[in-house]
């Protein structure tokens, strides 16, 4: 028999049953757009990521006490501001050096609140992450010089405390010491979830003072250039080693970060594809079953075909390209299910989701390769039936 | 004398039923000429469903010798065999066995699928069969469209399309009323007299099997007479024709299938003429089946 006279019978089989065939595909479409729209979301997540790390600023170099490690616990941090100077020595531009010191806080303004992150930053901030403002004015170097009680708000921050009012010149109230607000921030969005617009930056002098303490978090520099890096890095690390000589310092660039979240989302993207594999699993599951009763309910016209002429090849063969025709319909159903799922997901809701080529063919593949793996029993014991019982099959 | 259509030499066909040997045929010996007419009768559990399933290439004997259309049944795959029967055997089932949901023009195409013709010239040559057997006018009616006499000969179609040397007919007329029986079996035997295929029909009716030009008696598993070998007809209680398989001197051949017809002549106007066409004219030039006509001629 003809392979295209194959398909035929194949395609006029599956329409005969057509309730029976769309519910056995339903395994598959599901299975399938599971791990389309779940691919998708790990991979536009992970572009998200990407993207937001990059735009923290060119050549950035962030220095913290301890290691950066997945699992490693926060290390106290023995830094301050005289090891900022250090460190601006070992750069030699201080504008390239931002200090942070940040906790949470209660802030208040009028009967509004709101609990954010306040950071005690330098006037240098802006320039060594990539931050702009929508209103007002940054911190100044006078500022942090003289404690003075400025903030600069995220956006979120800003909307919460003066949703109908203009905040600059306003009061707010954080951990119970008044600022005037002098700046907003323009608006960074979600990163993994979190809302990057929910701080607010005071200077370093300020907050120390407000939480009495005289130490600083970490230390960002922004490298003169990209291929001196890690050079720089190692420098910086030593020169901190040397006043902190209990403490170990990293330095981590945004490659290493890039490395260590792609690496986590990766993993995560991983294990989700394969826990809708195993429902694309369960679905060909399903097509061998159908197939086997498909085997058994027509096994006299099996026997008839055999009569006339079918080879057991020919009926073998039949029956697998119904098997991988139920799949493959399913899996292209599947793949134009999960793809609108996916974009859908992608401008109705903060998640964001990115097709990729691959996984659309590979979700296709591994359906059309579900059809031969658990058609071949069904396709092999229809062709081996033997004639003479078939035909007088009831 | 040509090449026998069916030639069965001490043929056995032994069952393993739960470890035990049964033997549904015990030495059987016949041959079937080109053109024949023959009946076969017997209670049911005689055999001779068995014996019709190993003269139609369906199953094989667990010994003796068993040649179809030139071709020893034992020596062949089952792919050879599916083969086999696609040329030379026409099968008629007591319950039809058509395709439910298939046109009759496509289920008398069906035999064609397997041989590889193509999907316009099986049509046609199908068409052309099911006007030879009266349903011109019902090509595109589906099985449940028809009724019993209609199907019967739909399967009659399908099973010469081929242009087969045997037709086989399994009480071909068990499932029909004995008016539209009676016209079954007067197409069977009008298309056996037109177009020399050798019409082997399996029945328990005295009244059928009485007008076949030959009888043979099965009962447990043996042939118990053979009008060829026997004459006159005996009641079953003669000497078993097995010990004599050589073909009767008498010539069983119907005017019109004898041998010296040219080969030759394409498929298609085989059946498009309306006129069966002989064993000598099958379309296919790479026929190895050395049987009747050209090679005997």
């Amino acid at each position: 028999m003809r392979l295209a006279e194959a398909w035929r019978v194949a395609w006029d089989a599956l329409r005969a049953n057509r309730l029976r065939s769309v519910l056995t595909m339903l395994g598959v479409i599901i299975g399938v757009a599971s791990v389309v729209i779940l691919v998708a979301i790990g991979t536009g997540t992970k572009q998200q990521v990407e993207q937001q790390v990059e735009g923290l600023g060119s050549n950035l170099l962030l220095v913290v006490p301890g290691r950066i490690e997945v699992g490693n616990a926060p290390v106290v941090s023995p830094l301050d501001l005289s090891d900022a100077d250090a460190v601006s020595r070992v750069v030699g531009d201080p504008g390239r050096v931002a200090v942070t010191v940040a906790s949470g806080a209660t802030a208040r303004a009028g009967n509004r609140s709101d609990f954010t992150t306040v950071q005690g930053v330098l006037e240098t901030t802006p320039s060594v992450f990539t931050r702009s403002l929508s209103r007002g004015r940054y911190l100044t170097g006078a500022d942090v010089d003289t404690s003075r009680r400025v903030a600069v708000l995220g956006d979120s921050v800003a909307r919460a405390l003066f949703p109908d009012r203009d905040p600059l010149g306003q009061q707010v109230t954080l951990a119970g010491v008044r600022f005037r607000v002098i700046g907003v921030f323009a608006p960074l969005g979600q990163s993994l979830g979190v809302d990057r617009d929910d701080e607010v930056h005071v200077p370093v002098t300020a907050a120390q003072r407000l939480w009495g303490t005289q130490r600083i978090d970490g230390i960002a520099v922004k490298a003169p250039d990209r291929e001196r890096i890690d050079e720089l890095g190692e420098r910086i690390v030593a020169e901190l080693s040397r006043r902190h000589p209990d403490t170990e310092f990293s330095a981590v660039t945004q490659r290493q970060i890039l490395g260590v979240l792609g690496d986590i989302l990766g993993v995560l993207t991983g294990v989700l594809a394969a826990i809708a594999g195993i429902s694309l699993l369960v679905g060909g599951v399903g097509v061998s079953n159908i197939m086997l009763v498909s085997v058994r309910e027509r096994t006299r016209e099996i026997g008839l075909r055999k009569a006339v002429g079918a080879r057991p090849r020919d009926i073998g063969v039949q029956f697998l390209l119904e098997a991988v025709l139920l799949t493959s319909v399913g899996g292209l159903t599947g793949m134009a299910l999960g793809v609108g799922t996916a974009l859908l997901v992608d401008a109705l809701s903060p998640i964001p989701a990115a097709i990729t080529w691959w996984s659309l063919a590979l979700a296709f593949g591994v359906s059309a390769a579900v059809g031969i793996v658990f058609g071949v029993v069904p396709a092999q014991r229809a062709g081996r039936l033997d004639p003479v019982v078939a035909l007088r099959a009831e | 004398m040509t090449v026998p259509a069916v030639e069965a030499v001490d043929v056995w066909r032994t069952y393993e039923l739960d470890g035990v040997s049964v033997s549904a045929l015990r030495g059987v010996s016949l041959t079937i000429d080109q053109g024949e007419y023959v009946a076969v009768i017997g209670p049911s559990g005689s055999g001779k469903s068995t014996l019709m399933h190993l003269l139609g290439g369906l199953d094989r004997p667990s010994g003796g010798r068993l040649v179809i259309g030139g071709r020893d049944v034992t020596t062949l795959t089952a792919p050879e065999l599916a083969t086999l029967r696609n040329e030379t055997i026409g099968f008629v089932f007591q319950a039809f066995h058509l395709l439910a949901r298939t046109s009759a023009v496509d289920n008398v195409a069906l035999p064609l699928v397997y041989r590889g013709v193509g999907a316009r010239q099986r049509r046609e040559r199908a068409a052309a069969m099911l006007g030879r057997v009266g349903l011109g006018h019902r090509l595109h009616h589906r099985p449940n469209q028809l009724s019993g006499g209609e199907q019967q000969r739909v399967a009659i179609a399908r099973a010469l399309v081929t242009v087969p040397a045997v037709l086989l007919a399994d009480e071909p007329t068990g499932n029909l009323d004995s008016a539209t029986g009676e016209a079954v079996l007067e197409l069977l035997e009008q298309l056996n007299a037109e177009s020399g295929v050798a019409l082997v029909m399996v029945t328990h009716d005295q009244e059928v099997a009485a007008r076949a030009r030959r009888r043979i008696a099965v009962r447990d598993g043996l042939i118990r007479s053979d009008s060829a070998h026997d004459r006159p007809p005996s009641d079953g209680s003669g000497v078993p024709a097995t010990l004599d398989p050589a073909p009767s001197a008498e010539p069983r051949s119907v005017s019109g299938s004898g041998p010296g017809h040219p080969p030759g002549g394409s498929g298609g106007a085989a059946g498009a003429t309306g006129r069966l066409p002989r064993p000598g004219e099958r379309p296919r030039a790479e026929q190895r089946l050395p049987r009747s006509g050209g090679d005997a001629g």
